[in-house]
C-alpha cells in the first residue's frame, strides 16, 4: 500500500510539470487542447494526492508501525480521531496537508473558470503548479510520508507506535492546523491571478474582482487559525497565556498582517484606481509569508515551543522563496506602466488617507514582527553573535500600533474621499469623542491609571460609538423612506451593501478582541505548593485544595487536585486541575482547569508534584479574556454578510470619477 | 504646505517613532545565544547581560524544591547548574534527557539562574530509518 501511496505522490509530480509545460506552451503556441489538458492534469493530481492520502490516513488508522510516520505520530492506546489527526502531527504529513489543500483549491480555481479567463487561465494555473509541483517534490522525493522504517536490509514493525505529542491531543488542534493551511494555501490563488494579470498585461482589475471572495474566505481561515492557535496555548500548554510571541505564532501572523492590509487596500483599486502598485505587492508579500511560514514550522530556523528537529528541507525552501520573489519583482518592475495610478492624494485629512495609513502601520507591525524573530539569524550574520528578542519586545512596538490601528477603524468610515472639511469632522465626531472621554474620566476616577489600558477602553467605545452611528443614521433614513421598523430597516441597509455593513461587524469583532487584549493589563498570578486541606488567596478568591488523587488507564496516569473556589464564605466553584504523564510518547502535560466568565477567567494549572501528598498549583486571574473569543464569533458573523451578495450592484465611484474627469478635459479643449 | 509634503512628514514621524520603540525594546530585551563553552571562555563579562543556553538536561538531576526547579544541563563534558524560579511553569517537554534552552543570567557563584526554560524532546524514532544510509556512507567513505 504504501509503495501506491509513494507512487501517486511521484505520478502527481509528474503531472503538476506537465500541467505547467502544457500551459505554457498551449498559450505560447496557441493550442487549446493542449490548455485544456493542462486543466484536465490539474483535477488528476488532485485524485492522485487524494489516494495517497487515503492510504496515509488508512495506515494511521490500522496502525501499520512499519511506517516511520504512523510509528512516530501514532499508537494503539490513541481515540481514531487523533490517530486521523496525527496525518498533520509531523512534518511529512503536514507538507502532503499542505498539496492536498492547494489541489483542491487548484482545481476548483480551474473548474470556476473553465468557460472564464482564457487569456489568464493557462498563467493562473502555471503559478499553482509551480507551488503544487515544489510542495509534492518535497513529499515525494526528499520527505516521504510513506518510509518505512529499516534496520539494515530488512523492515523493522515497531509493536507500538510513539504516540501523537500529548500536547496536540486536544480538539482544536484537531482543526487549527487544517484550517491555518486553508488560509495559508488559500492566498496562492489571489496570488496566481495577480501573476497572471501581470503576465498578460491585463490593463484592468480583472484579478482583484474574481480573487475578492478568495481573499476574505482565506483572510477568515487565517484569522480562525491564528486564533485557534491561542485558544490551544491558554488551554493546554498551561503557560497561561494565548500568545507568547513565539516564533511559529510569529510566523502564523505575519500573512494575517499583509492580508488584512491587502483586504483594505484594494478597496482604494476598486473605487479610486489607485495603489495598484501596492496591491500587487501586498498579494505578494502574503503569498511568500505563507511559504516562509511554513519554513519556518518545518525547518527550525529559529528555535521555538514547536518540536520540529531541524531537516534538511530548508534549503528547498530558501531555494523556493528566492527564485520566487526574484520572478515576482521582476515581473512587477517590468509590467509597472500597466499599473499607473489613475487618481492621487488630495488631502491628509481624508478617506484614502486613513487606508493609507492603515496599510503603513500593519506593514510596520509586520515588519518589526518579522525583525524581531529573524534577529537571532540578522544579528548572527552582522555581528556574528547570536541574540534574540522577547516578548516585551513585539509589545513595546505592537501596543503603540495596534491602538493607532483600533483608531483608524474608528475614523476612517467617517471621514469622506478626497477631502473632508473641519466642520464636517466636528459634526461626524463630535458623540463619539465625548462618550469615550466620558469613559476615560470615569475610568480614572475610578482607580485605573495603566496609560495603555485607558487609552484602549478609551478607543474601543470611539470606535462602538462611530459603527453604531452609522448603522443608526443609515436604518434611519431607511425607515424614514419605507416607513419599516428599525430592525427591519438595519437589516436592511445591511443586505444592500452586505461588504460595507459586513465589514463594521468585522471591525466590532476586533474591538471586542482588543478588549480582551486589554483584560491582560491586570492579570494576577500566584504559585504555592499546597497539601490537602490547605487554602491560598488569589484576588478575590480563596482556593482551598479539598483532594488530591491518583489514577491511571491504557494511555496516561494522572494526579487530580480538586480545588474549592470561595467569594467571601460562599463556594462559587470547584476546579479540578490536572497532570497527566502519557506512556507511549514518556511525556507529561498539565490539564488546566478554567473557570471562564464574562468579566474574568479563573485559571489553575497543576504544575507538578516534589512529594505525592502536595501540589505546585499555578493560579491565574485573567480579567476579560472570554471577549477575544466573543469577538471571533463576532468576526465569522460579519465575514458571512460580507460574502452574502449585495441586494443592490455597487456603482463605483469610481468610472464616475473618470468620466468627469473626460468630460472636464473635453470642455477645456 | 503641498499634499505630499505633508504624508511624508507624516509617515516619516510614525517610522521614527517605532523605530525608537523598536531600538530600545531591542537593547532592553537583548539575549546572547550562549554554548555552555562559550560561557566559561567568557569569565567575568558573563555575568552581566541574559544569556540562552543550551544544553541536554542531565538525567536525573531535576530536583523540585518547592516553587524552585534545580537541574544540571550539559554539553559534551560540560556541566551548568541552573536554577529556575519563574512565574511561567516548566514546559511539559521538559524531562530528562530533553534538550532544553534556558534563559537568564549567571549568578557570581556560577549557578545559572533562569527565568525562562524552552525545551524539546530528543525523537526516538527519528534515527532508525536514517542508520541504513549513515552505513552506507561510512563504507562508501571507507
Amino acid at each position: 500500500m504504501e509503495n501506491l501511496g509513494a507512487l501517486a505522490l511521484i505520478l502527481a509530480f509528474c503531472l503538476s510539470i506537465y500541467a505547467i509545460a502544457g500551459s505554457i506552451i498551449g498559450k505560447w503556441k496557441n493550442k487549446p487542447f493542449l490548455v485544456l489538458s493542462a486543466e484536465r492534469a490539474v483535477y488528476s493530481i488532485w485524485f492522485l494526492v487524494a489516494t495517497a492520502v487515503g492510504i496515509l490516513i488508512h495506515a494511521l488508522v490500522t496502525g501499520d508501525f512499519r511506517l516511520s510516520y504512523v510509528a512516530q505520530n501514532t499508537n494503539h492506546a490513541m481515540p481514531w480521531y487523533y490517530k486521523v489527526a496525527a496525518w498533520w502531527g509531523g512534518q511529512a504529513g503536514s507538507l502532503m496537508l499542505w498539496a492536498f489543500v492547494l489541489s483542491t483549491y487548484s482545481a476548483v480555481v480551474v473548474y470556476q473558470n473553465r468557460r472564464k479567463f482564457r487569456e489568464m487561465m493557462p498563467y493562473v494555473v502555471t503559478v499553482l503548479m509551480v507551488v503544487q509541483a515544489f510542495f509534492l517534490m518535497l513529499i515525494a522525493f526528499v520527505i516521504s510520508p510513506f518510509n518505512v522504517l529499516m534496520q539494515g536490509k530488512g523492515i523493522v514493525d515497531v509493536g507500538d507506535g510513539r504516540g501523537l505529542n500529548p500536547l496536540l491531543q486536544y480538539w482544536t488542534m484537531i482543526i487549527h492546523p487544517p484550517i491555518l493551511y486553508m488560509g495559508y494555501v488559500g492566498f496562492v490563488v489571489p496570488f496566481a491571478f495577480a501573476m497572471a494579470s501581470l503576465i498578460t498585461k491585463q490593463p484592468g482589475d480583472d484579478w482583484i474582482f474574481t480573487t475578492r471572495r478568495w481573499a476574505i474566505v482565506t483572510w477568515f481561515f487565517q484569522t480562525t487559525g491564528v486564533l485557534l492557535g491561542a485558544g490551544w496555548a491558554y488551554a493546554v500548554l498551561g503557560w497561561g497565556g494565548y500568545w507568547g510571541w513565539d516564533a511559529v505564532e510569529n510566523a502564523s501572523l505575519l500573512p494575517w498582517l499583509t492580508s488584512t492590509s491587502f483586504l483594505h487596500s484594494v478597496l482604494m483599486q476598486e473605487k479610486k484606481g489607485m495603489m495598484k502598485v501596492w496591491n500587487m505587492v501586498l498579494v505578494s508579500a502574503t503569498f511568500f509569508l505563507c511559504i516562509f511560514g511554513t519554513t519556518l514550522t518545518r525547518t527550525g530556523l529559529v528555535s521555538s515551543v514547536h518540536a520540529f528537529a531541524q531537516s534538511p528541507i530548508g534549503v528547498y525552501f530558501f531555494t523556493f522563496l528566492a527564485v520566487g520573489i526574484a520572478a515576482t519583482v521582476y515581473l512587477i518592475l517590468d509590467r509597472l506602466d500597466y499599473l499607473k495610478s489613475e487618481s492621487h492624494m488630495e488631502s491628509v485629512i481624508s478617506r484614502e488617507s486613513s487606508f493609507l495609513f492603515n496599510n503603513l502601520i500593519l506593514l510596520a507591525s509586520c515588519f518589526s514582527i518579522l525583525w524581531g524573530t529573524l534577529f537571532p539569524v540578522i544579528s548572527e550574520a552582522v555581528t556574528g553573535e547570536k541574540i534574540s528578542v522577547d516578548g516585551p519586545f513585539f509589545n513595546r512596538v505592537n501596543i503603540p500600533i495596534g491602538l493607532f490601528l483600533l483608531f483608524l477603524t474608528g475614523v476612517g468610515p467617517l471621514i469622506a474621499w478626497r477631502r473632508s472639511s473641519i466642520e464636517s469632522l466636528k459634526k461626524a465626531f463630535f458623540w463619539p469623542v465625548a462618550v469615550s472621554l466620558a469613559l476615560v474620566a470615569g475610568l480614572m476616577i475610578s482607580g485605573m491609571r495603566h496609560p495603555y489600558a485607558l487609552m484602549s477602553f478609551g478607543l474601543c467605545l470611539f470606535v462602538t460609538a462611530t459603527v453604531f452611528g452609522e448603522f443608526f443614521k443609515g436604518a434611519k433614513a431607511i425607515r424614514a423612506k419605507n416607513g419599516m421598523n428599525f430592525i427591519a430597516a438595519t437589516v436592511e441597509l445591511t443586505h444592500r451593501n452586505t461588504r460595507r455593513y459586513g465589514g463594521y461587524l468585522v471591525h466590532m469583532g476586533v474591538v471586542a478582541m482588543f478588549i480582551g487584549f486589554t483584560g491582560a493589563a491586570f492579570n494576577l498570578d500566584s504559585t504555592v505548593e499546597a497539601a490537602k486541606g490547605d487554602s491560598f488567596k488569589l484576588g478575590r478568591y480563596e482556593l482551598k485544595v479539598r483532594d488530591i488523587s491518583d489514577s491511571e488507564n491504557a494511555d496516561y496516569v494522572s494526579r487530580k487536585a480538586a480545588i474549592d473556589i470561595f467569594v467571601g464564605e460562599k463556594q462559587i466553584d470547584t476546579l479540578y486541575p490536572e497532570r497527566r504523564f502519557y506512556k507511549a510518547s514518556q511525556q507529561g502535560t498539565s490539564e488546566v482547569a478554567i473557570r471562564r466568565q464574562l468579566n474574568e477567567d479563573l485559571y489553575l494549572n497543576f504544575a507538578g508534584a516534589n512529594d505525592p501528598k502536595k501540589a505546585v498549583v499555578q493560579a491565574y486571574v485573567f480579567p476579560l479574556v472570554s471577549w477575544i473569543w466573543i469577538g471571533f464569533w463576532i468576526l465569522f458573523a460579519g465575514t458571512i454578510v460580507c460574502l452574502t451578495p449585495s441586494k443592490i450592484r455597487m456603482q463605483y465611484a469610481r468610472t464616475e470619477v473618470v468620466g468627469i474627469a473626460r468630460n472636464y478635459a473635453e470642455i477645456q479643449k | 504646505m503641498k499634499t505630499y509634503t505633508k504624508f511624508a512628514l507624516l509617515v516619516v514621524a510614525i517610522i521614527a517613532t517605532l523605530g525608537w520603540l523598536a531600538a530600545s525594546g531591542i537593547n532592553e530585551t537583548k539575549t546572547y545565544y550562549k554554548e555552555i563553552k562559550e560561557v566559561r571562555a567568557m569569565g567575568q563579562k558573563a555575568q552581566d547581560g541574559r544569556l540562552r543556553v543550551g544544553g541536554d538536561v542531565v538525567p536525573g538531576s531535576i530536583v523540585r524544591e518547592g516553587k524552585e526547579v534545580r537541574f544540571t544541563i550539559h554539553q559534551e563534558d560540560l556541566k551548568l547548574n541552573v536554577i529556575y524560579a519563574g512565574i511561567d511553569p516548566l514546559p511539559d517537554t521538559f524531562k530528562d534527557g530533553s534538550q532544553a534552552l534556558v534563559d537568564g543570567k549567571l549568578r557570581q557563584d556560577g549557578i545559572f539562574q533562569a527565568s525562562k526554560i524552552q525545551a524539546k524532546c530528543a525523537s526516538k524514532y527519528e534515527a532508525k530509518p536514517m542508520q541504513k544510509p549513515a552505513i552506507q556512507q561510512k563504507q562508501a567513505s571507507l
